[in-house]
């Protein structure tokens, strides 16, 4: 929290000088805090609502009159929700662990190590950090398809298995670190690999909690490649299988909005358990440098 | 600079500036291949799923390839076709319009947005955090969400129609004009958050003395945004052209949900990200054609990106 006190005191220093200024600004934040969390909270409303229930009413309602949770319980019904979500999750460890492992290494060379290649090595992550991945969409998965990885999970993980993005992150924090450290890690006669472990990673633990968990939404967000990749419906992702919900209750906006809800409360409770690192992730990213 | 952030990834930026303290250490690995043992992982990914298919992709756009299908090479055949093939025009025209409305947009209201957040005292976190929840949803959901709201029986409707703004429900999900701009609304209410947080950082770095200079001077609120706000963070800002401009220009799971995957009536809402994902999936794919579609994209979006970095030099040498 020690970050926020200069902007705290800002606020301080400019609630003495306008009081009616602060009265429009309440009211502006207010107004967008609603057009931004309203449609959930309208959901939510929707979702429980009856099936009796009037949903065209003037003006809507949005209190359920005869709250219930069947809904809910007709989405997991008929559509493999759990299942989904395992899939998910699935795919989500595999690109978690991918970046945590494959980036810290990466980083770590990179960033640590002096030998012949390393700014080859450098400029082939920068340059792939450039190439936006729809441009190589097609290829991509004519390559998945050559390994015999469509329709899998690990197909699915694999592009972004190690993202260059996460590679460079790593490196960054890696040279940032005082040399000192590492010197007398050499002095003791420790190798590259125990000082990697022992002495630089403890040091960057917070850069790799931010790439996990940037690495985690990433993944369960993603819809574009899961759906080009996977065709079994047995191995959906949530967003795949979600996707076809307008499909399945058109009829019922009840039940669209009781799915979306369900998707949105693994990734709602993920983000409200571990927000600071959400923004310090894009504060620490390098913004200040 | 990163073309790859957009909402939801974490950003960089100076990636190649070398860093004040110590940096590498005298390198005593005391095996050659050492270094190249920890690239492995990582590097191999980067290699096989980034570089070849990029590669690919340069050698497929000017073959006839399908699918099932290796192809002739055709010299430029793929492009000339594209120009006279009216979805890629529709796309190209659907994308471009969606960059040039939305980009605007996200560098202007996030900065509002910062700055009043930034004023809201013991709020903000609470403002911020509310703010920034659409960021962390899936373009799915939040399609679907838009879905409901934007269909002809929805809320948006009900509540126009509640304050007798309008006679007949509005087609915001059939019409080809509205859904595009609905699309592009949606975008940008998804994109806002994660644009004030990165305001808020550069909003924090400002010289307060400035601010107390500016009111001294009796500057009102207006003049102190334009004359010390918006100064204060025009790196920021064109950082943000960048990142919204190449994001807006690739969208696809907002036009993918709210059309239910078909690109609207007639495909008059299809995008450049559409169009590649129709042309090269599925049986009938065209893989040659769908490859020159996305080796223009790159073009497009490397030029995006130059023209970016020009601008911020200049503002850097004025």
């Amino acid at each position: 929290m020690a970050q926020l006190s200069p902007r705290t005191r800002t606020a301080a220093a400019r609630r003495r000088r306008a009081r009616p200024g602060s009265v429009a600004r309440y009211l502006i934040l207010v107004l967008m805090a609603v057009l931004l969390a309203g449609p959930l909270v309208w959901q939510l409303s929707l979702s429980l609502k009856g099936s009796g229930e009037p949903l065209y009413t003037r003006p809507p309602a949005v209190i359920p009159e005869h709250p219930t949770l069947d809904h809910f319980a007709t989405v997991l019904d008929r559509v493999p929700v759990p299942r989904y979500l395992l899939n998910s999750l699935t795919v989500a460890a595999m690109a978690v662990v991918g970046n945590v492992v494959g980036a810290t290494c990466a980083g770590y060379a990179l960033g640590k190590l002096r030998f012949r290649g390393r700014g080859l090595a450098t400029a082939v992550c920068v340059a792939a950090l450039l190439v936006p991945s729809e441009t190589v969409l097609i290829a991509q998965f004519l390559t998945v398809r050559t390994a015999g990885l469509v329709n899998t999970l690990f197909g699915v993980a694999l592009p972004t298995l190690v993202a260059a993005l996460n590679v460079l992150l790593m490196r960054n924090a890696f040279r940032n670190l005082p040399a000192e450290f590492e010197e007398a890690a050499i002095v003791d006669g420790a190798n590259a690999w125990q000082r990697f472990i022992r002495v630089s990673v403890p040091q960057v633990k917070g850069v790799i909690t931010v790439v996990a968990i940037f690495a985690f939404v990433g993944s369960w967000n993603d819809f574009l490649w899961p759906l080009i990749v996977l065709s079994d419906e047995q191995n959906y992702t949530l967003t795949v299988g979600l996707n076809r919900l307008r499909g399945t209750f058109y009829d019922d906006p009840r039940l669209i909005a009781a799915g979306t809800i369900i998707a949105l409360l693994p990734i709602v409770a993920f983000f409200a358990v571990l927000q600071r690192y959400f923004f310090r992730g894009l504060e620490a990213g390098g913004l200040k440098g | 600079m990163t073309i790859e952030a957009r909402p939801g990834t974490p950003l960089k930026r100076g990636g190649g500036r070398p860093s004040r303290r110590g940096g590498t250490v005298l390198a005593t690995h005391r095996w050659i291949l050492t270094p190249w043992l920890f690239l492995l992982p990582g590097l191999t990914v980067i290699v096989l799923m980034v570089m070849v298919p990029f590669a690919n992709t340069l050698g497929l756009a000017f073959t006839d390839s399908t699918l099932l299908r290796q192809g002739q090479y055709v010299g430029w055949e793929n492009f000339h076709r594209m120009f006279a093939d009216e979805r890629f025009t529709t796309a190209l025209l659907n994308s471009t319009l969606y960059t040039v409305c939305v980009v605007p947009c996200m560098v202007v209201l996030p900065l509002i947005l910062a700055t009043l957040v930034s004023g809201a005292g013991r709020l903000s976190g609470f403002f911020r955090t509310t703010m920034y929840l659409p960021v962390v949803m899936s373009p799915v959901v939040v399609g679907l969400i838009w879905t409901n709201m934007l269909d002809k029986r929805g809320l948006v409707n009900a509540l126009f129609d509640t304050l007798h703004l309008v006679t007949e429900p509005v087609p915001f999900l059939s019409d080809r004009w509205l859904l595009l701009f609905s699309a592009m609304f949606v975008t940008v209410w998804t994109g806002l958050g994660y644009y004030m947080v990165i305001y808020l950082a550069a909003l924090a770095n400002i010289d307060q003395s400035l601010y107390d200079a500016a009111a001294m001077d009796g500057a009102g609120v207006v003049r102190t945004f334009l004359n010390v706000t918006v100064p204060g963070v025009r790196s920021t800002m064109t950082l943000i052209a960048v990142l919204s401009s190449v994001a807006a220009f690739r969208v696809f799971g907002e036009i993918y949900v709210l059309t239910g995957g078909t690109g609207g009536v007639g495909g008059g809402d299809l995008t450049m990200t559409m169009l590649i994902q129709r042309e090269g999936t599925g049986l009938q794919a065209r893989t040659g054609y769908a490859g020159a579609i996305s080796l223009f994209m790159f073009v497009v979006l490397g030029a995006l990106l130059l023209v970016q970095l020009a601008v911020q030099r200049r503002q850097r040498s004025s």
